[in-house]
């Protein structure tokens, strides 16, 4: 599956997009944060404090719950700030 | 309509055209956003207090359109709209300058005054949109704030 990630998550991670194959036991949205915060420090860094993380799966807003599966598009990103 | 662009727009040929040849439209309302050159909160008019030099705007392709699509449209299924507009720059700005300009025609005013104040609101918290200030003090994400949210919840349905 494909991680985008923006803003300030980005700058943590220290890139905008990466492809990642998790393991078949990561089959939600956190459960695919936990697993993601363990690959780097900056990934650990930008995903520390969860209530700051908005998920998007297939370009729609989803929750921690929602299932994440193989060809998804997963997009973590901070609060918005438009307009 | 929906655009999401890097180049200035012309707020008055813009919402020219919304209503240019129809005479459905007796009410047009519109709002500009533009960008500000003080940190909050204390605030400065550019007296020289001034500290935010730039702002740059980073969104996510593909789903900052969906979005606003998406609200366009709930916005058309609450109010008998006529003509709607939302354009939302990216890219890096400077004060003064304009951000998003969101317009709404109807046949009455009052429907094309909610369907604006709507918009504004759900957009400011439901577009992927992030807003990096370039400020005196270095580089600062913009965080979101909770009265924005308390905004956009007015607009839930009970």
């Amino acid at each position: 599956m494909k991680v985008l990630y923006f803003a300030w998550l980005r700058q943590r991670v220290g890139v905008g997009e990466e492809t990642v194959n998790p393991p078949a036991d990561v089959a939600t949205a956190g459960q695919l944060l936990d697993w993601l915060a363990a690959k780097s420090a900056g990934h650990a860094e930008a995903l520390k404090n969860r209530s700051l993380v908005r998920i998007a799966i297939n370009q729609e807003f989803a929750g921690l719950d929602a299932p994440v599966k193989t060809g998804d598009e997963i997009a973590l990103f901070p609060p918005v700030t438009g307009g | 309509m929906i655009r999401v662009q890097t180049e200035d727009f012309d707020v008055g040929r813009e919402l020219a055209a919304l209503t240019d040849g129809r005479t459905d439209i007796g009410g047009l309302a519109s709002f500009v956003g533009l960008v500000r050159d003080f940190v909050e909160p204390g605030g400065g008019t550019g007296d020289g207090n001034a500290s935010i030099r730039a702002m740059t705007l980073e969104h996510y392709p593909g789903m900052t359109e969906k979005m606003l699509a998406e609200i366009e449209a709930e916005a058309s299924r609450r109010w008998p709209l006529q003509a709607s507009l939302v354009i939302h720059r990216h890219g890096r700005l400077l004060p003064g300058d304009r951000i998003v300009l969101v317009a709404c025609a109807a046949a009455h005013r009052e429907d094309a005054i909610q369907a604006c104040s709507f918009l504004i609101d759900w957009l400011k918290t439901k577009a992927p949109f992030w807003k990096l200030e370039d400020t005196r003090e270095g580089e600062r994400w913009v965080a979101a704030k909770e009265s924005d949210d308390l905004l956009a919840e007015r607009w839930l349905k009970k």
